[in-house]
C-alpha cells in the first residue's frame, strides 16, 4: 500500500563509490555533481543501555503481554534481553534471583502519549516548549530538539512502571511536528534517551485546538485555519505539497541516473518530514476526539495514501469503532477523562473496551504528567467498567492495551511490549495485583537495567533540578 | 409530525419528573445485609440494617428487622459506606469550560467578591453532576477559581440531587494566596500579604467601629458583612496556598485575627504538619500531586496526606477536575497507597470534610439522625474495580443513570445510526 519505489533515498548513497557507480553507468558526456542525499537519522541515538544482572524473577503471577497469565510464574533476564518466560527456569551462575510471591510481573508499560521533557516540571513559561504555535503546521519541528532531559516527571513515571514513551509536540497546530520515542533512562542529552531503531512519529490534531488557536484573531486575520473546513483544508493542501515534493526528488534521483548534471531540490524541513510520513518510514499519531473528525482523517489517509498509526484522545472512539478496526487504526485513551471540552464531551467510561470488544487496537494513554504514574489504574477502570457493561476481558488481555498495542502503535513490538524471549528486557516487578489502587510498582527494569527501586529509596535517580531544593530525594 | 413530537415530549417529561432527586417525601428503604462504615473508615456493622425514613437514617442495627412498609436494597456481600465528598470543586458552575460557553466559576473581570455567593449561579442540571453521584460521590464543595482579586468569593456545599441541592450557602470564604494570585494583586508576595493583612485590619476597625456605635444603623453591605463573618469565626476562610514560606505566612494570619482557616492546595504542608495540627488548621489537598510544577511546590508529595494525618491534620481530598469530582475516591485510594490508613482516607471522603466545611451535623456519618446518603459497593469503595449497585442521597435511591450511561447504552452494538433506535 506504500509507495516504496522511494526506499532507495534512505541508503547513504552519498559515499564515492555509490557516485562513482551511478557516474560510471551514465552515458551522458558531461561530469554530473556529487549527488545529493538527505540525512534521515541527523540525531541519532546514543543510548547505551544501563549496566544490568542477570535476573531471574520466581514465583510471581506473570502477565505476558500478549494474553497470556503464568501462575507461579519465572521471568528471566540476562544481557538486557528476556531469555526465559515459564514455570521452571533454574537460575544461571551468579544470577540475582527475586522471589516474587504474591506479586505479579507484566512488560513495562509504554505510554504513548507524553510531553515529559518538552512541556517539562517545574512548567514555567521558560519551559514551555510544546507548541511551535506561528504556523498551522509545523512538520519541521522535532520534539527532541526541546526534550529536556531533568523532567523529574521521569522519574515519577519510572515509579509507575513506565519504560518506554513516546513525546509528542502539543495539539495547537494542524502538524505540530515530530514525534520522539525513548526508553525512560536518564540522559545527559536527548540522544541518550531515544529509542534505538524506534521510527519517527508526526503530530497531527483534529478539531478545536488548531482552529481555536489561529481562529482567535490573535495572530491576524491571515492565519487558517478558523473551522474544522480550514483544518481538514490544511492537512490537504499539506499532504499535496508534499507530494509535489517528493516528485521533484523523485524526477531529480531519475534524471542524475540517467546522467543528468542536476541539481537537487531545495531542502523544505517540513516537507521532509510530510513526505517522509508518504513514504511509510514516520507514523501519523493524530490527536482527534470526535467520530466525524476521525472518520474525515480515514477518508483523507486514504485520499493521499498515508496511514494513521493512531488516533489519540480518540474520546469518541466508541462511535466508529467498527470502522477504525476495519482500517487498522489505533485508539489511545484515557479511561475516563471527559467533559473539559466540547469534543470531550461524550466521553464514556467504556470507551477502551468497546474499542477493545469491536477488534480494534485499543491503548491506554495518559497525556499528562500525573497520569501516566497511574496507567495500570487507568486500564484496570476500564477493565471493570466494560466488565460492567458486559464486554469480557481478562486483566492478562486487558494489559495488551498498556504494552503490545503501544509498542506496535509506535513501530517497536519487535524489540518490546511482550515478555519474549530475545526481546528488550522492559519489566515491571509491582507488589501485587496491578489493577489495584493499592498496588505500586516495586521494580522497573529497562534492558533489564533497575531504573526504580521502591524500597530502595537512596538507589532512585534525582534530576538535577531537585537537587539542593525542598523536597530532594523525598518519596514522591 | 407535530402530534408526535409532542407525544413524545410528554413521555419525556414524565420520566424526567420521575427521575427528580431531592424530594422531602423520601421513601421507606431498609439496606440489609451489607458491611457498614458507619463513621468513615470505622464504626464497622457486620450485618447491618439501615432504615431510612423521611430522608434521614432512623437506625443502623447488626441484624436489625426490616419494619413492615419498607423497601429492601439487598446489600449482602457487598460494603455500605456514607456517600462521599469532593472537597474542591466547581460543580455546578461550570459545563463544559473551554471555548463551551459561560463558565460561573470564574468572573476574571470583577474585583469585588468578597461578600459574593456562588449560590445564584448553581446549575444542578450539569450533567456532571449525574455523572459524579452514580459513582458514590453525593457531596461537593464548590467555588469560584479566578477572579480579578484574591477574593474568590463565598462558596457553598451541595448535595447531588435535582432539587434542594444547597446544604450550605455561604459556606466559606475563599481566598488565593497563591503565586498567580500573587501577581494579579500587585505582582509580588511583599504586595499580596500586605493588602490581604491591611484589608482584614480596615473590616475589623469597621466592625469595632459598627459594634460600638449602634447609632450606625446603615444596612451592612454584603462585603462587611463576610468580614463580620469570617472575623467573629462564624465562617472558615479557605486559603488557597502552597508554598511553606506561604503557609507560615498564613498561620500568622490566622492568630492575627483569629480566623477558622482551611488551608487548600497545601503543596507543601505537610512541611508544616505539627504547626498546622496546633493551630488546628485543616488541610484540602490533591494526593497525586507530586510533581515540582513550579516554585511554590518543589516539595510536594504523595505522602502529604498520610504525613499530615499522622501528625494530627485533618484532611480531606481535592479530586482530579469537576468533570471527574467522582474520581476523588480513587484519589484516596492512591492516598492509601502512598501510607494513608485506610481508615483515615475513608475519613477523608466523608467525616472529615463535613466536618471542615461545617456540615457534619447532617452529613457524614450514617446515624440516626443524618441525612440519608448511603452508598453500597460492590467491593472496597476505594478500589479502581470497584463502583457503587446502589446510591441513596438524602433518602431517595438514585437511578444509576446519566448521559454518560445513555451514551454507553446506545452505542453498546454499534449501529449505522443509533439515534433512531431509542
Amino acid at each position: 500500500m506504500k509507495n516504496r519505489k522511494f526506499g532507495w533515498l534512505r541508503a547513504a548513497a552519498t559515499s564515492v563509490a555509490a557516485t562513482a557507480l551511478l557516474a560510471a553507468c551514465t552515458p551522458g558526456d558531461g561530469e554530473q555533481g556529487e549527488f545529493v542525499d538527505i540525512d534521515r537519522d541527523p540525531f541519532p541515538s546514543s543510548y547505551t543501555p544501563l549496566p544490568s544482572d542477570t535476573t531471574l524473577i520466581t514465583g510471581a503471577t506473570v502477565l505476558d503481554g500478549m494474553g497470556g497469565m503464568i501462575e507461579g510464574g519465572s521471568v528471566l533476564m540476562e544481557g538486557g534481553k528476556l531469555v526465559a518466560i515459564g514455570t521452571d527456569i533454574a537460575a544461571p551462575d551468579g544470577a540475582t534471583v527475586i522471589d516474587a510471591a504474591g506479586r505479579w510481573v507484566t512488560p513495562g508499560i509504554i505510554d504513548v502519549h507524553s510531553h515529559l521533557g518538552v512541556y517539562p516540571s517545574p512548567g514555567v513559561q521558560s519551559h514551555s516548549d510544546g507548541n511551535e504555535v506561528g504556523d498551522p503546521v509545523t512538520a519541521d519541528a522535532w520534539a527532541e530538539h526541546a526534550l529536556w532531559p531533568q523532567d523529574p516527571g521521569f522519574i515519577r513515571a519510572a515509579a509507575g512502571g513506565i519504560t518506554s514513551l513516546q513525546l509528542l509536540p502539543g495539539s495547537a497546530n494542524l502538524v505540530g511536528g515530530r514525534s520522539v520515542t525513548i526508553k525512560n533512562v536518564p540522559g545527559r542529552v536527548s540522544q541518550d534517551m531515544k529509542f534505538p531503531g524506534a521510527p519517527y512519529g508526526m503530530k497531527m490534531a483534529c478539531g478545536e485546538n488548531p482552529k481555536r488557536v489561529y481562529g482567535d484573531g490573535s495572530r491576524g486575520g491571515d492565519f487558517r485555519p478558523h473551522t474544522r473546513m480550514g483544518n481538514v483544508a490544511g492537512y490537504r493542501q499539506a499532504w499535496a505539497d508534499a507530494q509535489e515534493y517528493q516528485r521533484r526528488w523523485d524526477k531529480y534521483e531519475r534524471d542524475y541516473k540517467a546522467g543528468k548534471d542536476v541539481l537537487p531540490p531545495a531542502r523544505d524541513l517540513n516537507l521532509d518530514t510530510l513526505a517522509g510520513v508518504l513514504r511509510g518510514d514516520i507514523l501519523v499519531h493524530m490527536h482527534c476526539y470526535r467520530a466525524d473528525d476521525m472518520g474525515t482523517m480515514l477518508d483523507v489517509m486514504k485520499e493521499f495514501d498515508y496511514h494513521i498509526a493512531s488516533f489519540q484522545h480518540a474520546v469518541e472512539s466508541y462511535k466508529i469503532a467498527d470502522k477504525l478496526a476495519e482500517d487498522n487504526v489505533c485508539s489511545a485513551m484515557w479511561a475516563d477523562w471527559y467533559g473539559f471540552k466540547m469534543e470531550a464531551y461524550d466521553g464514556i467510561r467504556e470507551n477502551i473496551p468497546f474499542v477493545h470488544k469491536a477488534g480494534a487496537c485499543a491503548i491506554v494513554h495518559s497525556d499528562s504528567a500525573s497520569g501516566i504514574q497511574r496507567l495500570n489504574q487507568e486500564a484496570a477502570k476500564a477493565l471493570a467498567d466494560g466488565r460492567k457493561a458486559g464486554v469480557d476481558i481478562s486483566k492478562a488481555v486487558a494489559w495488551t492495551w498498556l504494552s503490545l498495542n503501544p509498542a506496535k502503535s509506535l513501530g517497536v513490538a519487535d524489540k518490546t511490549g511482550t515478555l519474549e524471549p530475545g526481546k528488550d528486557a522492559d519489566v515491571v516487578l509491582w507488589s501485587g495485583d496491578p489493577f489495584s489502587v493499592y498496588t505500586k510498582a516495586d521494580l522497573t527494569f529497562v534492558d533489564g537495567a533497575v531504573i526504580f527501586d521502591r524500597n530502595n529509596p537512596d538507589r532512585n535517580p534525582v534530576m538535577d533540578f531537585e537537587l539542593g531544593q525542598p523536597g530532594e530525594g523525598d518519596v514522591k | 409530525m407535530r402530534k408526535f413530537i409532542s407525544i413524545a415530549a410528554l413521555a419525556s417529561t414524565t420520566f424526567i419528573a420521575a427521575a427528580f432527586t431531592g424530594s422531602v417525601s423520601a421513601e421507606d428503604i431498609a439496606i440489609t445485609g451489607g458491611r457498614a462504615f458507619t463513621n468513615g473508615g470505622s464504626g464497622e456493622v457486620e450485618n447491618a440494617t439501615i432504615l431510612v425514613s423521611g430522608g434521614k437514617v432512623t437506625s443502623v442495627a447488626s441484624g436489625g428487622a426490616v419494619p413492615d412498609g419498607y423497601r429492601v436494597i439487598d446489600a449482602s456481600g457487598k460494603w455500605v459506606t456514607a456517600g462521599f465528598m469532593a472537597a474542591d470543586t466547581t460543580l455546578g458552575l461550570s459545563e463544559v469550560a473551554l471555548s463551551g460557553g459561560i463558565v460561573d466559576a470564574s468572573a476574571p473581570k470583577e474585583k469585588n467578591v468578597v461578600g459574593i455567593s456562588v449560590v445564584p449561579a448553581y446549575n444542578p442540571a450539569s450533567v456532571f453532576i449525574a455523572n459524579t453521584r452514580i459513582e458514590g460521590v453525593t457531596r461537593a464543595m464548590t467555588r469560584m477559581t479566578n477572579t480579578g482579586d484574591m477574593f474568590l468569593g463565598l462558596g457553598a456545599i451541595v448535595k447531588m440531587t435535582d432539587r434542594d441541592a444547597i446544604v450550605q450557602d455561604k459556606a466559606f470564604l475563599v481566598l488565593d494566596l497563591d503565586e498567580g494570585s500573587a501577581n494579579e494583586v500587585g505582582g509580588s508576595r511583599a504586595v499580596l500579604w500586605h493588602k490581604l493583612n491591611d484589608t482584614f485590619q480596615s473590616a475589623k476597625d469597621k466592625m469595632d467601629k459598627a459594634d460600638g456605635d449602634k447609632k450606625d444603623a446603615k444596612r451592612p453591605s454584603a462585603n462587611d458583612m463576610a468580614f463580620k463573618a469570617v472575623l467573629s469565626g462564624d465562617m472558615p476562610v479557605y486559603a488557597i496556598v502552597n508554598r511553606k514560606a506561604d503557609i507560615e505566612q498564613l498561620i500568622a494570619f490566622q492568630k492575627r485575627f483569629g480566623l477558622r482557616v482551611i488551608l487548600g492546595g497545601g503543596g507543601e504542608a505537610w512541611m508544616l504538619a505539627d504547626m498546622l495540627a496546633a493551630a488546628g488548621i485543616s488541610v484540602v489537598l490533591d494526593p497525586t500531586a507530586n510533581l515540582p510544577g513550579n516554585f511554590d511546590v518543589l516539595a510536594r508529595t504523595s505522602a502529604a496526606a498520610g504525613r499530615l494525618h499522622a501528625a494530627g491534620v485533618k484532611v480531606a481530598f481535592i479530586p482530579p477536575g469537576t468533570p471527574n469530582a467522582r474520581l476523588v475516591v480513587q484519589n484516596a485510594g492512591i492516598a492509601v497507597s502512598m501510607g494513608m490508613p485506610w481508615e483515615a482516607a475513608m475519613d477523608a471522603l466523608t467525616v472529615n470534610a463535613a466536618e471542615i466545611f461545617g456540615v457534619a451535623d447532617s452529613y457524614g456519618k450514617i446515624a440516626p439522625g443524618m441525612d440519608a446518603d448511603i452508598v453500597v459497593w460492590d467491593g472496597d469503595p476505594l478500589e479502581v474495580m470497584s463502583s457503587p449497585d446502589a446510591v441513596l442521597i438524602a433518602g431517595d435511591d438514585i437511578p444509576l443513570v446519566s448521559r454518560a450511561t445513555k451514551l454507553r447504552d446506545r452505542y453498546k452494538d454499534l449501529d449505522r445510526a443509533p439515534a433512531f433506535d431509542r
